[in-house]
């Protein structure tokens, strides 16, 4: 594909952006969300694979680019699981318990993009871990 | 649906390659397929991290952990315990020098704190392979501004107004040398890019050509609109296979895309580069001896002026830019001369690549603002002296270069104040010496390379510096005489003085300068017949002293059989028939081998 001009440039940057924004630099960590999803053993006989790929799904259905989505070890809650933690910058970290794939749904529509907690599935919310 | 949600970038340059990253990928590729994670994990060949020490090196995204010294049996680990089940491998983290703590990201590293990336910004960021990826982080922006906004001078207005400095040695304006190809006017111009990179130690130019090939083939490009030329060659060495490989995909890529070849952006602007493999001589880097080699004579240096920008290739005006400054055009093209004004010192803006090598705990590739010190660069970044000892010299500018004590640890580094303490800035090598080196022996060394490297073509470089070679090489035997001294330097005087070209105008800068501060290592070896640090094997005398206890460990490793002595008492040397070789120091548990 020949690109003729600036614009066909710039619309063939967007396409390959999608590709690579996984990879921030570094300079604007902190001012991301990150969601946290725990895969340990426990977590994943517990569907948190299928809770993961629904996050990441509805995160590109929804065209959102500063959510940082990374799977982390066991959060201590193995009766909850498939557990996810929401950090979104300068609030208090939320941990969520019991999170099939409508639930993670929900977290990124109703609580990181309109700000609604998602009732019922909150273990701890406001603790001192980040 | 993009089902990737993680991204695992494995180091592709050289060093790494080196150490098996190619088997890592595939390993890793295997162990993701075993467990059903490859299609939501994607391995990434990138270009290099710039921390070859600690290679080869592999950073997962989102989550920002950066392993260090993997190997392809870590692979498994790597997938079991990070993707599957999110525990990052604590034993693959790096360990910082000074605080020796355990670092997961990369950002939180000193290597990587003080560093400023402009020419390396893509390398390890992108795969060097795919255009898009380059395209992805504003590639080819610059170009297109360029053709569809600009006017070829204010391409050039813009460049001198960034004050941006040629970064392979000698420091010269860059708008100033676009302007003059573009006011001399001809019906052919060429615009190339230097890439014999030559200096012992140096291997930014190779890094990013291997890492981020399209912002120098960008660069070009826009250099051929400033003065109005439509050819571009890169000078390139044969011995760097993988950089030749990756500019030939990129170069394939770009006419694909349309962003090379006839018709730029749909302009009339045509531009393309073809690559020209150099056979590896270091006077090559010289420009004129460049372009002669790249019209098929031999790589000797001719009088300057005229200079290329009137008369070079074919007798056309022709830019000669290196590697390094040619990736710094898109990013100010992009970014603004204020901007890169922001950076750097009063009279050198934008940062510096450096290859920091040696006796220096994080080697490595970095790139800081002009204006750092060589005390952050070294112990900062560098994370000190190798076994904690103590800081000796460091030579900048490779072979053209000198040494600069601790004394002048803290200057700023910039052209200027390089100059002015008697080393220069060159193409950026930076090999860190401590206490255990010998200053006439590094001085020897590099008249070694600069007198196998001179072409010839003139007597004070030809004979001037194999004559200072042979003089530094009976100093380091223990043949040395007082008058040596005087010869070294009035030699040294006239061969700066005299020669055509760079490469003898900066030859005996090493011995130069290791006699203004080493002074005492060679009055050592000439009057003494001592080499201080026991690196002239000629003048080294090993002698046991009364901490020897007699345990003959040294008896049985001597290869020449000069230690005698009987079980449970001391030992003695022969120094006749030693041959320093050192093995008995090594051996020795008792601190009894007085090493000289």
């Amino acid at each position: 594909m020949k690109i003729k001009s600036l614009d066909e440039l710039i619309k063939m940057r967007e396409a390959s952006v999608k590709k690579v924004n996984l990879r921030e630099t570094g300079e604007n960590a902190g001012e991301t969300i990150e969601l946290m999803v725990g895969m340990a053993t426990c977590g994943i006989a517990a569907g948190a694979r299928e809770t993961l790929q629904s996050l990441m799904e509805t995160i590109q259905t929804n065209g959102l680019d500063n959510i940082k989505l990374i799977q982390v070890g066991c959060l201590g809650f193995c009766h909850s699981e498939p557990t996810v933690q929401l950090n979104m910058p300068n609030q208090e970290p939320v941990l969520y318990g019991n999170v099939d794939k409508d639930t993670a749904k929900k977290i990124v529509e109703d609580h990181v993009m309109n700000g609604k907690l998602v009732d019922n599935h909150i273990l701890i919310k406001s603790f001192d871990k980040a | 649906m993009n089902k990737v949600r993680s991204h695992i970038m494995v180091c592709g340059g050289t060093g790494c390659i080196a150490s098996e990253s190619d088997v890592i990928i595939k390993n890793l590729n295997d162990a993701l397929k075993k467990q059903g994670y490859d299609e939501e994990i994607d391995v990434i060949k990138t270009g290099c991290f710039g921390f070859c020490g600690q290679g080869p090196i592999v950073k997962v995204h989102p989550d920002n952990v950066f392993y260090v010294k993997v190997k392809p049996d870590d692979c498994d680990e790597i997938v079991a315990e990070h993707i599957v089940k999110g525990r990052v491998v604590e034993r693959l983290l790096f360990d910082e020098p000074i605080t020796e703590e355990k670092v997961k990201e990369h950002s939180r590293m000193n290597f990587y704190k003080k560093q400023y990336r402009i020419a390396l910004r893509n390398c390890g960021l992108i795969n060097p392979e795919d255009i898009t990826e380059y395209i992805a982080f504003q590639g080819y922006e610059a170009l297109g501004k360029a053709l569809t906004d600009m006017k070829p001078q204010d391409v050039i207005q813009l460049l001198t107004d960034s004050n941006l400095r040629g970064r392979g040695g000698g420091g010269f304006p860059l708008g100033r040398k676009w302007g003059m190809a573009a006011n001399n006017a001809s019906d052919k111009k060429y615009i190339i890019c230097n890439a014999d990179e030559g200096d012992p130690g140096a291997f930014m130019d190779r890094s990013i050509l291997e890492g981020d090939p399209h912002s120098v083939l960008e660069a070009m490009a826009i250099g051929g609109y400033a003065i109005g030329a439509d050819e571009g060659i890169i000078y390139i060495r044969a011995e760097y296979p993988l950089a030749i490989k990756r500019l030939e995909i990129a170069i394939k890529q770009a006419q694909e895309y349309g962003l090379l070849g006839d018709n730029i952006f749909g302009t009339d602007f045509s531009f393309n580069v073809r690559l020209k493999l150099g056979a590896g001589a270091f006077v090559c880097g010289e420009e004129t001896a460049l372009i002669h080699s790249v019209e098929g004579s031999r790589g000797e240096p001719s009088i300057k002026p005229p200079y290329p920008a009137a008369e070079g290739l074919n007798g056309k005006p022709t830019i000669v830019n290196n590697v390094e400054t040619y990736a710094n055009v898109p990013a100010i093209m992009l970014k603004g001369a204020e901007w890169f004004n922001s950076i750097g010192t009063a009279t050198s803006k934008g940062t510096k690549v450096f290859a920091l090598a040696g006796n220096v705990n994080n080697v490595g590739l970095v790139e800081v603002p002009m204006g750092t010190t060589l005390r952050e660069i070294i112990y900062d970044i560098g994370g000190g002296i190798v076994g904690g000892k103590a800081f000796k010299a460091v030579q900048t500018g490779g072979p053209s270069g000198g040494v600069i004590t601790v004394a002048d640890l803290d200057t700023p580094i910039d052209y200027e104040s390089l100059k002015g303490i008697g080393s220069m800035m060159g193409s950026g090598g930076m090999i860190v010496m401590d206490e255990t080196d010998c200053m006439v022996n590094i001085a020897k060394f590099y008249l070694e390379f600069t007198q196998d490297e001179s072409c010839g073509k003139c007597t004070p470089c030809r004979i001037g510096t194999k004559r200072m070679y042979e003089i530094l090489d009976r100093i380091c035997s223990g043949e040395g005489e007082a008058e040596d001294l005087h010869k070294l330097r009035e030699l040294g005087e006239m061969i700066k003085g005299s020669s055509l070209c760079g490469l003898g105008q900066t030859a005996p800068n090493p011995v130069l300068s290791t006699m203004e501060y080493f002074m005492n290592e060679y009055e050592a070896h000439i009057f003494d017949k001592k080499c201080l640090t026991g690196t002239c094997k000629a003048l080294a005398k090993y002698s046991i002293n009364d901490n020897c206890i007699g345990c003959t460990a040294c008896v049985k490793v001597c290869p020449t059989k000069c230690i005698t002595g009987k079980v449970k008492e001391k030992h003695v040397i022969d120094q006749d028939a030693c041959i320093a070789c050192g093995a008995c120091y090594d051996v020795c548990k008792f601190n009894a081998v007085v090493k000289p």
